[in-house]
């Protein structure tokens, strides 16, 4: 314990000659505590060890009296208590009064236990006192030679050493003459010092680690921390709220740095102070922080004079986040995206290609992120320099004590970085003008977009002249223009946008010629100036040439946008429009469309939309003011309907009230206006809260009447917007309400224009969900003329042609008017296609036609079920499904089922084998279609042989009501063959079957109480069934109104009740 | 025959402008009467008021206000030019405009007469190239931009017609009009209504 009290105990220098105290500290209580539980308890422990006499007495002022410490073995001696026990005529413990304290010595441990028995809550008390007085117990107990010593303290070994000579010697002895007991007893006295010693050494070393367990925790700050913390705060501090978790994070004072590292004064330094920081949250006041050697703690900031007050305030934090986060809510919630958003641009800037494992659901967008993923890629090979230079602040930003890192793998990643860098070193010259960025990656918005993006914008090659050689002479002209418009005041600066304007800008050559002489940094950075005049002109060249996909990515990444957003404040409303157009140009791919959103944009752009607001101005100008507004709104509409393509945009233009006044606008007279307004309603659409904002807004009403406008485009995205939102019942029956079916079938003959059509057939499809309309749909021949687009269409169009058939059919008449209209050959002869999406319509309208005896005929003379049976071998488990479903109707309205699916080599083994699937959809359809099969007994045989029975058994877990319902009637059709069920209740299919019953829907009942019934033919089974309990729910089923379940209930509790009666009379006959 | 007044300026508005008048004039000698603004005070007025920096325009301007050419402004002239100035019909400002461009008043605006104005538009950034090089270049753009009949000078029928194919050609040789923030104050200064808001956001602009 003699190193632990000298390093770990933290003692108070010795002022006075009378030694250190032991400070008031924390790890010194541990310690005390420690030693105090070492030596209660010791005497029972080690009853040897505990009477050792020590080398010299312990004394230490003590709080006991005599009165206290009184026992047996003790008797006082006038003021004194002495124990009767000595050793060389020292009493082995005494308590003497020493003036108006007593004094306490001891002599064994024993002895001191019992001082602490004595002292009870007093412990702590005696054992300090008793540590100040004996710096180094151990000398005391033991004697000198085990002292403390700094460096190798070898004393134990000697020590051993001796003893084990001497017992040799002792051995020698003892074989020359008899023994020699005090010898012995020596040695034996040794060992028991050694032991003691042991002991003490064992405490000493506890101490030592719990003193390092806290000092560890007590780590203390320095500049070098500080700084690191501060800057990387100061990278995450900026004006944006949505951006930065701090608006400004400094050094408060002069900024002076002194040798050490400290930034306080250094009569401060005294105290601990390292630095003082003024961190400015969004939330709140200003925030003054002393970084002290001790932590981080708030002081109380700067008095009327501008000196700092520097009493602390509160609490001391470990880090400076920590406390931040106490301080101002907004920092705690923004920087855990901080480090979202950090760990993502590692990744991004790392390209780890595997954002496919986000689950997007939607095929398109995975597709569609992966395509984003190889566009990256090319751009890291685009711009290897700016790589390398952002790899710095990348290493820095690792500082960040983020868990998150560790499980981004970076260093993985660094290798094919490398090579990329590598290897495309060569094309690095041409590429050497590439624009920095500045609208960042982050992947968090990567997977919100709609699938509606059209797939060119982001497959945008890059494609540069390679050789100056043939350049056209629009170069050399724009070129010549772009210098003027560098150097050249503002009258230059027009004349050369002017000019500029004469070019054919919607070419492409000119387009990148303004690109490639640094034309579009100019004509950006004119939108910062303050000449009304320049801006518009270079805001009409910027609208032109941001039509080329590859000039929207650079005005983007040269921060056009932020410039444009801000513009859409101007007052000039004839800049707002050409701004909010050049807007909608650029916003055509999702990284501009989140800058666009990340810079205020979207509120911008939504409150453009408000055009009744016509200030008094003269009663002439009204007129051309209420035009201009219109004008204002029509452009803030197109942007929006380009930003509209992201989902988060979306919500945003939700928050920033746009569907009131889209709602507002959409009843405008003007088409011009309508188009990007339906625009970018259909775009919405896609989102619930928008279909019900359509439909509470009104704005149903509004679509319908449009359908009958003039022109193809506003007809079109009506009927998108219809699609959309008639995905809900409401909207369907306002839809019919408002007269919109006739219209949307009317549509219909406009056949050469394919996205109107496609839209059309949509909404057709989707209404045709309510069976009310399906009514009205029929008395307007839908169903010829759906027909009739059978033919000769692209997939878009037949998808949502077919979808709307398979729909319709679900009515009778329907079914006979497609068969008259002969819809049934070229429904059938989809069914070979390639296109998911059209194979789930085709096989569900095939499915519905089956249902009519008539229409199968002709499908099975088309070997329609052949080819529904194939497409079970669809990567797609939706195609699996609902062939599978479609086959159902097909076997039962087929004439000689049995032998037709037997015709159909390795299809019987084909259906079983789906029952592996992991997709409930299959496994319905397929359990479904298996119940039709087993009808046939020999398809019944067949499918048995291919094990059946434990596939079905090992489904029966399942909670799926749809699953429950179709597997309980395979499992019924199945019993009928062999030992079937048997095998059913040794595959332990019964007892699950039985728990069907407590399910809430009545089909489940039915099929349940089927199969229970086909199963309780055997008896084992009928053992099982009871044991779970079958009988009270089976009881209740009797009674239901259902006869088929009643029937098979009852026979199920017939047959367990026979089993009883014949179980019984075999018991007494 | 004077014509009357354009009612684009309202009554108080003309007094307002009659009193800016009187205080930068000086009474003249001579036998005639009223008050005058001379050369330099207008020239100094306008750079102070519309920020027009390049005294060649202000010149210019000048000279299309003083109708008599007699170097003084009378009151009459400042009220007239005042108001096309200020809030001139289109088609007044661009006659506005292209007698200011037209220097020597022949009614056409001749390559000289655009080298001289926009010959201070570049900035002589490059020594090796010859800067006037580049004004002939600018000179020839706007040829193009306006020159419509092909007889290498810009007539006032051209002009008008390249300013209805593009606006911006209004003030292609030199700003000759007021900005908006510069309009704004001073429309505040002389406003019928003193608190205008105009007034407040010019002075937040500030």
């Amino acid at each position: 314990m003699g190193q632990a009290l000298q390093r770990a105990a933290q003692w108070t220098s010795a002022k006075d000659g009378s030694g250190g105290k032991l400070e008031f500290t924390k790890i010194n209580e541990e310690l005390l505590n420690t030693i105090i539980k070492f030596l209660e308890g010791f005497s029972s422990k080690y009853p040897e060890e505990a009477k050792l006499v020590f080398k010299s007495p312990l004394t230490w002022p003590s709080s006991l009296t005599p009165q206290t410490m009184s026992g047996p073995g003790l008797s006082e001696k006038g003021d004194d208590l002495v124990s009767d026990a000595t050793e060389r005529d020292i009493p082995l413990f005494a308590l003497k009064k020493e003036s108006v304290a007593y004094e306490c010595s001891a002599m064994t441990l024993d002895y001191c236990e019992q001082v602490l028995r004595a002292a009870s809550d007093k412990k702590m008390h005696e054992v300090r006192a008793c540590l100040e007085a004996n710096r180094d117990p151990v000398v005391n107990m033991l004697g000198e030679r085990f002292a403390t010593v700094e460096g190798d303290d070898n004393s134990i070994f000697r020590f051993m050493e001796e003893i084990t000579k001497e017992i040799e010697q002792l051995a020698k002895q003892s074989a020359e003459n008899e023994g020699n007991t005090e010898k012995q007893q020596e040695l034996d006295e040794k060992k028991l010092v050694l032991k003691l010693r042991l002991s003490l050494l064992r405490l000493d070393q506890q101490l030592l680690n719990q003193s390092i367990a806290h000092i560890t925790k007590e780590a203390r700050l320095t500049p070098v921390i500080v700084d690191g913390e501060f800057n990387i705060l100061r990278d995450l501090s900026g004006a944006d709220e949505r951006k930065y978790v701090l608006e400004s994070i400094e050094y408060w004072g002069d900024g002076y740095v002194f040798k050490n590292g400290c930034r306080a004064h250094p009569q401060r330094q005294l105290h601990g102070d390292i630095a003082y920081i003024e961190a400015r949250p969004f939330d709140g006041n200003p925030l003054y922080i002393t970084a002290n050697t001790s932590g981080y703690y708030m002081n109380k900031g700067p008095d009327n004079r501008g000196d700092l007050d520097y009493e602390k305030e509160g609490d001391s934090y470990r880090d400076l986040v920590t406390l931040l986060k106490d301080k101002s809510p907004h920092f705690a919630e923004a920087i855990d995206k901080q480090e979202f958003s950090l760990k993502v641009q590692e990744r991004d800037d790392h390209r780890v290609p595997d954002s496919k494992v986000h689950d997007v659901g939607d095929e398109d967008d995975q597709e569609y992120s992966y395509r984003q993923e190889q566009r990256r890629q090319k751009q890291i090979i685009e711009e290897p320099e700016k790589d390398q230079k952002s790899k710095k602040p990348q290493r820095k930003k690792k500082l960040e004590p983020s868990l998150k890192w560790k499980t981004l793998g970076m260093e993985e990643y660094k290798e094919p970085e490398k090579r990329s860098e590598r290897a495309f070193k060569i094309k690095k010259k041409t590429s050497s003008s590439r624009l920095k960025s500045k609208t960042p990656l982050d992947a968090e918005d990567t997977f919100s977009e709609s699938s509606t993006e059209s797939e060119e914008e982001e497959e945008a090659v890059e494609r540069r002249s390679e050789t100056n050689a043939d350049l056209p002479s629009e170069y050399w002209q724009i070129q010549k223009l772009v210098k003027y418009l560098k150097g050249g005041n503002q009258t230059a600066t027009i004349i050369a946008l002017c000019s500029m304007r004469d070019f054919n800008l919607a070419q492409e050559t000119c387009q990148l010629a303004i690109r490639d002489v640094g034309g579009l940094e100019v004509l950006i950075n004119l939108l910062d100036t303050e000449e009304v005049k320049c801006k518009i002109g270079s805001l009409k060249i910027l609208k032109e040439i941001s039509r080329n996909t590859q000039i929207r990515r650079a005005i983007a990444d040269l921060g056009g946008l932020q410039t444009m957003v801000k513009i859409l404040r101007d007052a000039d409303k004839e800049l707002k429009c050409l701004a909010a157009e050049t807007i909608a140009n650029v916003a055509k791919f999702r990284r501009a469309r989140r800058t666009v959103r990340q810079h205020g944009g979207i509120k911008k752009l939504v409150g453009l939309l408000d055009c009744s607001l016509t200030s008094p101005v003269q009663h002439s100008q009204q007129m051309k003011n209420e035009t201009d507004d219109v004008e204002v709104a029509r452009c803030g509409a197109l942007a929006l309907w380009s930003c509209s393509k992201s989902r988060k945009n979306k919500e945003a233009m939700q928050k920033a009230g746009a569907i009131p006044l889209l709602a507002k606008l959409l009843k405008s007279p003007h088409e011009n206006m309508l188009i990007p307004v339906v625009g970018t309603l259909q775009e919405c659409a896609s989102e619930h809260s928008y279909r019900l904002a359509i439909r509470t807004e009104g704005m149903v009403e509004d679509l319908v009447k449009n359908l009958n406008s003039q022109t193809d485009e506003l007809q079109m995205h009506c009927a998108s917007a219809i699609f959309k939102c008639a995905e809900e019942k409401e909207t369907r029956d306002l839809v019919r309400q408002y007269g919109g079916l006739d219209p949307l079938v009317s549509l219909l003959q406009k056949t050469e224009n394919k996205e109107l059509l496609a839209a059309a057939t949509g909404a057709i499809w989707k209404c045709a969900i309510s069976p009310e309309n399906v009514q009205r749909f029929q008395e307007l021949k839908a169903i010829e003329m759906l027909v009739g687009l059978l033919n000769d269409q692209p997939e878009e169009v037949l998808v949502n042609v077919v979808g709307a058939i398979g729909e319709l059919a679900k009515a009778t008449p329907n079914r006979l008017q497609i068969r008259k209209s002969g819809g049934i050959p070229p429904l059938v002869n989809l069914l070979t296609g390639t296109n998911q999406a059209l194979l789930v319509n085709v096989t569900k309208a095939v499915g519905q036609c089956a249902e009519e005896p008539d229409n199968m005929t002709i499908i099975d003379k088309l070997d329609g079920v052949r080819l529904l049976w194939s497409l079970l071998k669809n990567q797609n488990p939706e195609v699996q499904a609902s062939a599978a479903w479609a086959i159902c109707p097909c076997i039962e309205n087929a004439k000689d089922a049995g032998e037709m699916v037997r015709s159909f080599v390795g299809g019987l083994e084909l259906i079983v084998s789906l029952l592996k699937s992991e997709n409930k959809e299959v496994l319905a359809s397929v359990c479904a279609a298996i119940a039709n099969i087993a009808k046939d007994e020999e398809n019944l045989a067949v499918i048995t042989d291919h094990g059946v029975v434990p596939m079905l058994a090992r489904l029966t877990n399942t909670t799926d009501d749809r699953l429950r319902r179709h597997l309980a009637e395979a499992i019924a059709r199945c019993c009928n063959w062999g030992n079937n069920r048997t095998s059913f209740g040794r595959e332990g299919a019964v007892a699950p079957l039985v728990k069907y019953l407590k399910s809430g829907d009545d089909m489940v009942h039915r099929s349940t109480a089927r199969a229970l019934y086909q199963l309780s033919k055997n008896p084992d089974n009928c053992i099982t069934m009871h044991e779970s309990g079958v009988v009270q729910p089976l009881l209740k089923m009797v009674g239901s109104h259902d006869e088929e379940l009643q029937e098979a209930s009852a026979g199920c509790i017939g047959n367990i009740r026979r089993l009883a009666l014949a179980n019984e009379k075999a018991r007494y006959s | 025959m004077p014509r009357p007044l354009e009612s684009k300026v309202s009554k108080s508005e003309v007094e307002r402008l009659l009193l800016i008048h009187r205080d930068h004039s000086k009474p003249r000698t001579e036998n005639k009467k009223g008050f005058f603004i001379d050369r330099a005070t207008f020239n100094a007025f306008f750079h102070k008021s519309f920020c027009f920096t390049d005294t060649i325009i202000s010149d210019r301007v000048f000279r299309v206000f003083d109708k008599d050419n007699d170097g003084h402004i009378s009151e009459m002239e400042w009220i007239r030019g005042m108001s096309i100035f200020l809030r001139g019909h289109l088609e007044e400002q661009v006659k506005f405009c292209f007698e200011v461009y037209d220097m020597n008043g022949d009614g056409y605006i001749s390559r000289e007469e655009m080298f001289t104005l926009l010959k201070s538009s570049l900035v002589k950034g490059n020594q090796e190239e010859d800067p006037d090089e580049g004004v002939k270049d600018l000179v020839e753009l706007v040829i193009k931009k306006l020159d419509f009949d092909h007889d290498s000078r810009i007539s006032l029928n051209d002009f008008k017609t390249g300013i209805d194919k593009d606006p911006l050609m209004m003030e292609s040789l030199g700003p000759c009009l007021p900005s908006p923030e510069t309009m704004e104050e001073f429309s505040a200064l002389i406003s019928d209504v003193p608190n205008d808001g105009g007034m407040f956001k010019g002075k937040m602009k500030r």
